[in-house]
């Protein structure tokens, strides 16, 4: 008989109450109402459990750190059980052959049943020698990983958008996941890292609902990205009232003002920070005084600095942003009608005088 | 077409005759002017606050709600913009074929093209007189369609898109513009392309208005008192 997630917990001595509370936790975090922590529960006590493979490309494995801090409690014990720990390059004991051997035996035994969580991206210059596993390029190893995979997650900035491996010149040309690998749903759960408690939220809900959750015009999860950091910010009432920090060691920065002028990206960045916050919710980057630098939107490297609220653009070969660039058009429409309204001066006395004369 | 040819053509218009008054502007056509004239007072204002806010003020966040009553302003300027832009393209529909210029470009039209031509010379002083027309001169034309009817497009699809994002998701201002978002590569891209936008406009209001007035003295047609009454009368 195959086991299921709750067999998987009881085995490692896990109390039917302290599971209980996982579910109801989960539930919550998912937002979910609370009739559905039963549901969670009778799905981990009658589903045989789902492997997840976890690949590692070009990336800082702040994705892992991330993931085995989630501070929910059991919540780590809960997925690491889940996750089949067969195959994570960082956590698992087995190396070497033995843990090739033990990634085929997995992709063999539960073809098109297993979930690929990708963490990094894989570079393609140079046929993918940039990033070299086991002795074979990384796209290739994710390729044929995901061929066989019911659902593929993009952990992180690095394999949803490219991060700031794929940030210009991207001299390896670092490649988000999803341009590679088609015909498979992916669920993107970008970041730099993502949130713990967001990277538990999904794997939970992919096994235990067999689905994938539902996810926005990018791909991402609505439960975790459907607002701004801003529509929740604590420090939301200093934007509306107009108080602003205006530098680093101001009197407003040590009242916790809003960080609207010092460049903060909460108003363009879509994440659960400022809910669900880190390290078991004791803060965020605003709330520890330093604005949000959008590390969970597309190409947040390429953007322009952390530090302007209105951002330098790239698009006209110049570094300039919108103030200077139309401030200079405007200053140059202006310049030139004062001068063709001279000329025009000019030329209407010049041609009355003719006018005058011929009289 | 052969310049010299078309403006004997222009010229001999006899609706475009000196001392004819013409009725060209209907009240609707006026109306959305004016309306619009004011809307991009505040929005690009209330906009450039937005972006560059003022100074802190001091006290109790909950006393005060400044960002708050700019970003209304720029939001309801912003509805009235829309609307007025909406009805206008209705009255383009039902509205004399004067309303309908400004949403078109008769690029087909070779006589339009030396027209065009003919108004820059004008404008570079080197034609003596500029040609009469009952709507827009061909310029007037040209910049009319990019910086009134595309950037009125443009800046509704970023600001509503923009305006999704407050409004949340699955609200209509998602499910309409919100996949500008992505399109523009992110929510930072579109608040630049807005800002940008913004700064077109205002461009375009300083040649307008200057236009306008040059024209008014200069040309053999009113100009300003036309978008008052209405009525275009002829000079030689």
């Amino acid at each position: 008989m195959t086991e299921t997630f709750y067999d998987v917990l009881r085995r490692q001595g896990i109390s039917r109450r302290s599971f209980l509370k996982f579910c109801s936790l989960t539930a919550t975090s998912l937002g979910l109402d609370s009739a559905y922590a039963a549901k969670i529960a009778n799905a981990m006590e009658t589903k045989p459990r789902t492997p997840v493979i976890w690949l590692e490309g070009l990336e800082c494995t702040c994705c892992s750190e991330s993931f085995i801090r989630s501070a929910h409690p059991l919540t780590k014990d809960v997925i690491l059980s889940m996750l089949s720990l067969d195959y994570h390059v960082t956590l698992m004991a087995a190396a070497g052959h033995q843990a090739e051997k033990q990634l085929d035996e997995i992709k063999k035994k539960y073809k098109g049943n297993y979930i690929l969580a990708v963490e990094g991206n894989p570079p393609l210059n140079e046929d993918g020698m940039y990033c070299i596993e086991g002795g074979r390029p990384f796209v290739e190893i994710l390729k044929e990983t995901a061929a066989d995979a019911k659902a593929v997650i993009a952990w992180g900035a690095c394999a949803s958008y490219g991060c700031v491996q794929a940030a210009k010149p991207n001299p390896t040309r670092a490649t988000p996941i999803d341009k590679v690998i088609s015909g498979k749903p992916i669920i993107k759960v970008p970041g730099c890292p993502p949130i713990a408690e967001v990277m538990t939220g999904v794997v939970t809900y992919l096994l235990t609902f067999d689905r994938l959750p539902e996810l926005d015009r990018q791909g991402r999860p609505k439960m975790f990205y459907g607002q701004r950091i801003h529509d929740k910010c604590y420090r939301r009432p200093h934007f509306d009232a107009g108080q602003f920090v205006e530098k680093w060691d101001d009197d407003a920065a040590r009242k916790g003002y809003c960080l609207y002028k010092m460049g903060c990206k909460g108003p363009t960045t879509y994440n659960a920070c400022s809910t669900i916050r880190w390290n078991d919710g004791v803060s965020f980057p605003i709330q520890s005084g330093h604005g949000c630098i959008g590390c969970s939107e597309d190409g947040f490297w390429d953007k322009g600095t952390f530090y302007d609220r209105v951002t330098d653009i790239k698009q006209f070969g110049v570094e300039s942003n919108a103030d200077k660039v139309g401030g200079t058009a405007a200053a140059v429409a202006g310049a030139a009608v004062a001068a063709h309204a001279a000329a025009s001066v000019l030329k209407k006395a010049k041609k009355s005088e003719t006018v005058t004369g011929e009289k | 077409m052969d310049l010299n040819a078309a403006a004997a053509e222009l010229d001999s218009d006899p609706q475009t005759a000196a001392g004819r008054t013409v009725y060209v502007y209907e009240i609707p056509v006026r109306l959305w002017h004016w309306i619009n004239t004011l809307c991009i007072l505040v929005l690009a204002t209330s906009g450039y606050l937005i972006a560059s806010p003022l100074p802190s003020t001091p006290g109790e966040a909950s006393d005060q709600f400044l960002m708050g009553y700019i970003r209304f302003a720029h939001f309801a300027a912003a509805y009235i913009f829309t609307v007025g832009f909406l009805v206008r393209i209705y009255w383009a529909v039902v509205g004399n074929h004067r309303a309908r210029e400004i949403f078109y470009l008769p690029v087909t039209n070779p006589k339009w093209w030396a027209g065009l031509l003919r108004e820059l010379r004008w404008y570079l002083f080197l034609e003596k007189q500029p040609y009469k027309y009952v709507g827009h001169n061909p310029m007037g034309h040209l910049f009319m369609f990019v910086f009134v009817t595309l950037a009125a497009i443009l800046m509704i699809c970023t600001g509503f898109a923009l305006y999704s994002e407050g409004a949340g998701l699955g609200s209509w201002q998602d499910l309409m513009f919100g996949w500008v978002i992505p399109l523009m590569g992110g929510s930072q891209a579109v608040h630049s392309w807005h800002h940008l936008g913004m700064w077109g406009i205002v461009c375009f209001v300083i040649l307008h208005v200057y236009a306008a007035v040059r024209e008014d003295i200069m040309s053999r047609q009113t100009m300003i008192s036309t978008m008052i009454s209405g009525q275009r009368t002829f000079r030689e």
